[in-house]
């Protein structure tokens, strides 16, 4: 590691990065015969399906409409027709409700679409008004895996003033290389995607950009930087390997220096931050009307015959993407979707490929955490490594004790859910689990208080 | 099989992990010691193995016993803790400890000090140390009687007895004349005589069988906090704490006062420094709870043996802080992220 690069100031943890799927380029796999799109893909509300049994539908055709400010549509990555609007398991690890879509294989447009290549003048003489509209019609979310529907966040309220973009090219994930891979492939469009983001926010000001890259991918770095070199006010940071660098506060913290206060999002510092990925969907959808139909997963892990980067349509098996890569090992023991540190275990390969699944990981038994839970002997280091300054191990404890009550002030609602404490742990204890627990018990309480406030309050009035 | 027929092992993540688990960290814990240990039997001779021996196999002992007889609850001898323990209490003990001493104090430090609060983790004191002061309190003659069989200390007495004498614990001798006429003569002949501070550091004198060598000590620390195994926080607080008071000391009256080198290399201050007060389990959460834990430990180990009844301070200071562990991990948290 360098000496000097930038990164973030409190906590985290130095991983073995395991980007065994580096070097592979990314590769097109065939659209499947069915395709399984769920109708919640993002974080908020589940969109509406408007289409039905028997339906015929074109790529791109809006099949579930967002519902309410915080939700996102979902498009057709196939041409075809419907067979089934019905629950199915999806990467969330719970049925949810899907369409079901018959591909003909002709692979029908339901509008037209260029292909301008991206380039500095195209976004200068860009009318962005339109471009915020374009992003939620393609349906695009958060690529990173948080699936946040970036319309929303390209709409921050009135009085918010932008003047920082970041795209995240940090993948910290250990495993992944789908980030580095469409930025070593897809630079131009990337850097596009964010002069296009900036100039969005630049109504109210100058907006400087950044981009976020760990020093692990020196080739990203360079084609990254090669692109930016030909847009002012863009930058490219290179970042010291260090785990959860691609937390949002974390970014913010490693490379503007500003701390986002708890409770508050990114936006309070005046900054936003988008994946690199989404930049480059964001570009094609506000430039060249392409919906999002497709995205960059990888397939990786020791589990797997041969890691690879695929470009993958919405909707496709997990386990056609497996079979692709070789199919499993012996000693393949688990299915994770996402990366090592955040993703979520899988009991079944039957799962469609959805907008927030970055890679696909097939962990031997060796790779894997498969430990029983031992006592915490308080070596403290969950607490060494919080990136927010939290006590992971006490609140284990407490959570053990059921003293939900002194939850609150162990402030676990800041908690970012990396999984560094986990990671670390000497017992092996699943700290994060633990306080996915605490974080509801703690909402429960918050609710409960603020009702009787309520109640109070209507009681004094009369 | 088919990859769409497999069942997958489902796990909360991270679904990796780091390595050292609590069963590698105390294995590396007994291998740090090692150099210590080693040098016990060279300074000690037959009698120090014994020692060490029977206090790792009782410690062991007493615990698979407990766990599976009285508590019926599965044998954790596996995770190295409670040979760690027994290893611990052998080397604070002198080289003539009879076997049978020995085993009382693995039975009260694993027993009382630690199952009986419901085993590893969750013992608020050190459960080696809380052996080594029950026998200290019950066996105070047996616990401070510093002669020798075998190994270099008794070659060297054998070639000059005198030395018999002087390489015997100074800070006991002073403790035990304090208050006396002799004070003064006491001081001024161990402040002027040659037991130099490379003599002490290295370890070739009297005392606990593990406490001896400093520099057998350090070498196994330092290769802990490379592993990140220890915390340097505890030790340099600790340590530097010492040094700074029995220097005020010194100064202040440096007729009444053994040279502060004494104080920080003839009695039990590294190994409690590095290897007791470091124990994970009695130790606070943070950093500077860390380093407010080896002051403490420090300024009372001081105020023991300057004013206590005892010459040697270190464990009942270890004990004592703690004690305070609860409420440092209370009121000293670590700095949260945009607050």
């Amino acid at each position: 590691m360098a000496f000097g690069l930038k990164t973030f100031s409190r906590g985290g943890i130095h991983v073995d990065d395991r980007k065994y799927s580096h070097e592979s380029a990314i590769e097109k796999i065939p659209a499947p015969k069915t395709v399984v799109i769920p109708i919640s893909q993002h974080i908020g509300a589940p969109a509406k399906a408007v289409v039905t049994k028997d339906q015929a539908v074109k790529i791109g055709q809006i099949i579930a409409e967002k519902s309410g400010f915080i939700s996102a549509n979902v498009l057709s990555p196939v041409s075809g027709v419907v067979k089934a609007v019905e629950a199915r398991m999806t990467p969330t690890g719970f049925k949810q409700d899907c369409i079901v879509i018959e591909n003909d294989m002709k692979d029908e447009y339901f509008e037209a679409f260029t292909a301008v290549a991206p380039s500095a003048e195209v976004i200068e003489k860009l009318d962005v008004s339109g471009a915020v509209k374009a992003v939620e019609k393609a349906g695009i979310v958060g690529m990173g895996g948080a699936a946040f529907p970036t319309s929303v966040k390209l709409s921050p309220p009135p009085d918010v003033k932008i003047d920082t973009v970041i795209l995240n090219g940090v993948e910290c994930e250990p495993y992944l290389t789908a980030d580095a891979r469409i930025m070593i492939e897809d630079a131009e469009k990337i850097v596009a995607g964010l002069a296009l983001i900036m100039k969005i926010f630049s109504k109210n000001g100058p907006v400087k950009g950044y981009i976020g890259i760990e020093a692990n991918k020196p080739d990203s770095i360079q084609k990254m930087s090669e692109a930016a070199s030909k847009y002012k006010d863009i930058e490219v940071v290179s970042l010291a390997l260090k785990y959860p660098q691609g937390g949002e506060k974390q970014l913010i913290n490693a490379i503007v220096g500003r701390d986002v206060p708890s409770g508050k999002l990114p936006s309070a510092v005046g900054c936003v931050v988008q994946n690199v990925a989404t930049a480059a969907s964001i570009y094609d959808a506000a430039v060249n009307n392409r919906p999002l139909i497709e995205r960059v997963v990888t397939v990786t892990g020791m589990g797997v015959k041969k890691q690879k980067n695929l470009l993958v349509r919405f909707g496709t098996m997990f386990t056609e993407l497996i079979d692709y890569c070789g199919g499993v090992t012996d000693d393949a023991a688990m299915l994770i979707c996402g990366g090592p540190m955040m993703g979520k275990a899988l009991q079944t390969s039957e799962v469609p490929v959805t907008k927030a699944v970055s890679g696909i990981l097939v962990l031997t038994q060796n790779e894997a955490n498969l430990y029983e839970e031992a006592p915490c002997i308080r070596c403290g280091r969950c607490v060494d490594v919080c990136p927010m300054g939290l006590q992971p191990g006490m609140i284990n404890k407490v959570i053990d004790a059921g003293d939900y009550d002194k939850l609150e002030e162990l402030s676990l609602l800041d908690c970012i859910e990396c999984g560094s404490c986990n990671y670390i742990c000497a017992g092996h204890e699943r700290l994060v689990q633990k306080i996915k627990i605490g974080k509801v018990k703690l909402q429960e309480i918050l609710k409960a208080r603020k009702e009787k406030e309520a109640q109070l309050k209507k009681e004094d009035k009369k | 099989m088919e990859t769409k027929d497999k069942k997958w092992i489902v796990g909360q993540g991270s679904h990796i992990y780091f390595p050292q688990d609590t069963s590698k960290i105390m294995f590396q814990v007994i291998l740090a010691l090692l150099p210590a240990s080693a040098m016990a039997v060279y300074v000690f001779g037959f009698d120090a193995l014994k020692v060490l021996l029977i206090g790792v196999i009782s410690a062991v002992a007493v615990e698979a016993l407990i766990q599976k007889y009285l508590m019926k609850t599965p044998v954790t001898i596996g995770d190295y803790s409670a040979a760690l323990t027994g290893l611990l209490l052998a080397l604070n003990l002198p080289a003539g400890s009879p076997w049978w001493m020995v085993c009382i104090g693995s039975l009260i430090a694993i027993g009382i000090g630690k199952l009986a609060y419901g085993g590893l983790g969750q013992n608020p004191f050190n459960p080696a140390l809380v052996g080594r002061v029950a026998l200290l309190i019950g066996f105070p003659a047996l616990m401070t009687d510093w002669s020798v069989t075998g190994g270099y200390l008794a070659e060297l007495y054998r070639k000059i007895p005198a030395e018999a004498l002087t390489t015997a614990t100074p800070l006991g001798f002073i403790k035990a004349y304090s208050g006396s006429n002799f004070t003064a003569d006491l001081v001024a002949y161990f402040n002027s005589y040659s037991i130099n501070l490379k003599t002490l550091f290295i370890g070739t004198t009297s005392g606990s069988i593990g406490e001896v060598s400093e520099l057998a000590l350090l070498l196994g620390a330092l290769y802990l906090i490379y592993k990140k195994v220890l915390n340097w926080e505890i030790p340099a607080a600790f340590i530097g704490t010492v040094g700074v008071i029995a220097m005020a000391a010194y100064y202040l009256k440096p007729q009444a006062m053994l040279l502060p080198h004494y104080h920080l290399f003839s009695g039990g201050l590294f190994l409690g420094a590095l290897f007791m007060a470091t124990d994970m389990v009695t130790s606070p959460f943070t950093f500077r709870g860390r380093i407010v834990f080896g002051i403490g430990c420090g300024v009372l180990t001081m105020l023991i043996r300057l004013y206590g009844g005892y010459p040697e301070g270190v464990s009942f200071a270890i004990l004592l802080m703690n004690i305070f562990v609860p409420i440092i991990d209370i009121y000293i948290k670590p700095k949260r992220f945009g607050v």
